[in-house]
């Protein structure tokens, strides 16, 4: 076969390799919202992280502007150390309230960031301050049914 | 300066523990036609293997243009076969070239030339071997004796001063078989190369060589000018030139005797 | 009764001293392809034909076979799904399933088929008629002239095959899931592109069918050079690069995924 031939086949199956590569990034994977250019991180204690994740988006007003980086135990405080990534193009007040949240009633843990009002902003490595931890079901679930007993001993004891 | 080209001395080379070659002695002198007999397994082809070092010998050495053979490391020995050519017993070809590629290959691997100048070159080999009108045939369209015609011209397509031979008259017809014999004979003295035969076809080599080394049970058995040879009384050459069926050379492959091995029972 | 488990154990050790040599072997092989590598970058033609040989004649097979798998998987997939009414996750069922193992793991077997058995037939064939001694004898490296070439070539070929295969399986899910079954066109897509990560499936994938391609193309062509230069020997060998093939492909996915998991 010519070689011209051939070169332009060998061509045309990079290019389609090449423009398969790309359909896979971008109409098949999240490739828009995992490479958010700048971030800066933050990290946050808390005393139950349920089961948040790495890699476990981070919303605020349900949108999602940044992701965990990465979870540590820190063995003075016995507290759970979470490091948050967060989008340079959204900057977030220094009072922000993170949380843990699900989605749904049984879907995956988020965090939410709920802004403050303070005028100073959110730097690199700086701490949240007030956070709130997971809501773990089995721990709901007893102490509903703790007050409900109590409530109705309660009652007897009015009777 | 040596007038030998090629050198073989007191050379051994064996597979495991059967020796193929137990110390032969052989001298190429340059610009002759050299060839190289004997009956089949005899380690003709080794021989040639051991000449271009493709194959390491157990004792003794190979000397080309003074240099030994297998004491060359790799750049030595890609300088020393770049002196060589060789005509593979089926041509090897390759497949997925066409004739005219197949003989620009060594030119183009080897050398920088412009286009122009490979063309030349290649259509001179071909006209050599009186195949230039096939240079645009794929080397698979070939016919057996068109194949090695071309291969010969690749082997011959930078000029080296040792031309070898394997087997090139196996399955030629007559007519395929005088016109190799003449193109081996023409480009040898075109060249001024010399060339090392390995065959077993007595007649056409004995009618153009000008020394034939007989090789049998490892070592060199005769050795002569054709027409000595053909004289020689030599029971084994006798033999071979005549080519009768039993001799020293014996029809049967060593076994043991036919009477105790036909009544001995399989079970055994 | 002795000597008949000594013939047991030493036909085991037979074996085990064969396959060590042949490893051994094929290492000093892979060696001497690096080493001779440069030569297929310099003479850049030799390579994109032989891309031509293993990657353009695959297309055809890896395409439709990509087709054919997403539109099974779609099949499949939605008949689980929707008995826990979530058929619309079937976007993300075909694209993970494809982009993490099926595209290159399927890629890789077809390959070994395609374009292995092609490559060790071919090699096995100039060894056997002599022709990369002939190469040897005009002191061109076959290895250089040979080898590297079709090695490079196959390791280039085998992401891109394996991208065109979960691209044109994800369409085929598509084409079933969408039209034929009628799942809604964006949540197939948007649920599909919240779980497929970028990093963590689509790298990955790629990273494994760049592992398989060098195991596949190194397997054919060691098999080939090594090959007993008779019709018999070629045939054989043939046959190993396929069982060989697939076999490293399987088992290199599961360490390879296993460690893609953890980290």
């Amino acid at each position: 076969m010519e070689r011209t031939t051939i070169d332009l086949w060998v061509g045309i199956f990079a290019a389609a390799g090449a423009a398969a590569l790309f359909g896979l990034a971008l109409k098949v994977g999240n490739f828009n919202s995992a490479t958010m250019g700048e971030t800066y991180s933050v990290t946050g204690a808390f005393e139950n992280i349920g089961s948040l994740k790495p890699r476990a988006p981070v919303k605020s007003a349900g949108v999602v502007v940044g992701r965990v980086d990465n979870i540590r135990f820190d063995p003075e405080t016995y507290e759970a150390l979470v490091t948050v990534k967060v989008d340079k193009r959204y900057p977030f007040p220094k009072d922000t309230f993170a949380n843990i949240y699900t989605a749904g009633l049984l879907g995956e843990q988020y965090i939410g960031l709920e802004a403050g009002g303070d005028e100073k902003m959110l730097q690199n490595g700086d701490k949240f301050s007030k956070t709130q931890d997971a809501v773990v079901l089995e721990k709901m679930i007893s102490q509903f049914l703790y007050s409900k007993a109590s409530e109705s001993n309660d009652t007897k004891e009015a009777d | 300066m040596n007038d030998n080209i090629v050198e073989i001395d007191n050379l051994s080379f064996g597979y495991k523990n059967r020796l193929l070659h137990k110390g032969i002695n052989m001298k190429f002198p340059r610009g002759k036609v050299v060839a190289i007999m004997g009956g089949s397994g005899s380690g003709k082809t080794t021989l040639l293997r051991l000449i271009g070092g493709q194959l390491r010998p157990v004792g003794g050495e190979v000397r080309v243009t003074g240099q030994v053979v297998h004491k060359q490391n790799r750049k030595g020995l890609q300088a020393l076969r770049r002196k060589m050519g060789m005509l593979f017993q089926q041509g090897a070809l390759f497949t997925d070239l066409s004739v005219y590629e197949n003989v620009a290959f060594p030119i183009r691997e080897h050398t920088d030339l412009p286009e122009s100048m490979i063309r030349d070159l290649v259509m001179m080999k071909l006209n050599a071997v009186g195949l230039r009108g096939a240079r645009d045939l794929q080397a698979t369209e070939l016919s057996g004796g068109m194949a090695r015609r071309v291969a010969l011209a690749r082997a011959v397509a930078l000029d080296p001063s040792i031309v070898m031979y394997d087997e090139p008259f196996a399955g030629l017809d007559p007519i395929s078989m005088a016109v190799t014999c003449n193109l081996i004979r023409r480009l040898n003295d075109a060249l001024g190369a010399t060339s090392i035969i390995v065959t077993h076809d007595v007649q056409e080599v004995f009618a153009f060589a000008d020394y034939v080394y007989f090789v049998a049970d490892g070592v060199v058995a005769a050795e002569g000018a054709p027409e000595e040879l053909r004289k020689s009384v030599l029971p084994f050459v006798h033999q071979f030139v005549h080519g009768e069926v039993d001799g020293p050379v014996p029809f049967h492959y060593a076994a043991p005797d036919y009477r105790q091995d036909i009544l001995r029972s399989p079970n055994v | 009764m002795f000597s008949a488990v000594a013939n047991v154990l030493r036909g085991i050790g037979h074996r085990v001293v064969d396959n060590l040599w042949r490893f051994g072997a094929s290492m000093r092989f892979f060696l001497y392809v690096l080493i001779y590598s440069g030569e297929s970058f310099r003479r850049l033609h030799l390579t994109i034909r032989e891309i031509y040989f293993t990657g353009v004649l695959s297309l055809i097979i890896i395409l439709v076979s990509a087709f054919f798998v997403g539109m099974v998987l779609a099949l499949q997939g939605y008949n689980t799904l929707q008995r826990y009414g979530s058929s619309e996750a079937i976007g993300v069922l075909v694209a993970l399933s494809l982009v993490r193992e099926l595209g290159p793991v399927v890629t890789a077997l077809l390959f070994a088929g395609r374009a292995g058995t092609a490559i060790t037939a071919e090699i096995g064939l100039m060894k056997a008629t002599e022709q990369l001694s002939a190469m040897e004898m005009m002191a061109v490296s076959p290895v250089a002239r040979v080898v590297a070439p079709r090695f490079w070539a196959g390791v280039f070929s085998m992401p891109l095959l394996a991208a065109l295969f979960s691209m044109v399986g994800v369409l085929g899910g598509y084409l079933v899931a969408v039209p034929l079954i009628g799942v809604d066109a964006g949540a197939f897509w948007s649920q599909m592109q919240a779980s497929v990560d970028f990093r963590e499936d689509i790298v990955n994938g790629v990273i494994k069918s760049v592992v398989f391609g060098i195991a596949c193309t190194f397997i054919a062509l060691f098999e080939g050079f090594d090959a007993p230069p008779t019709a018999e020997g070629v045939s054989r060998a043939t046959t190993r690069t396929v069982v060989n093939s697939s076999l490293a492909v399987l088992g290199l996915d599961f360490v390879m995924t296993s460690f893609m998991i953890v980290a």
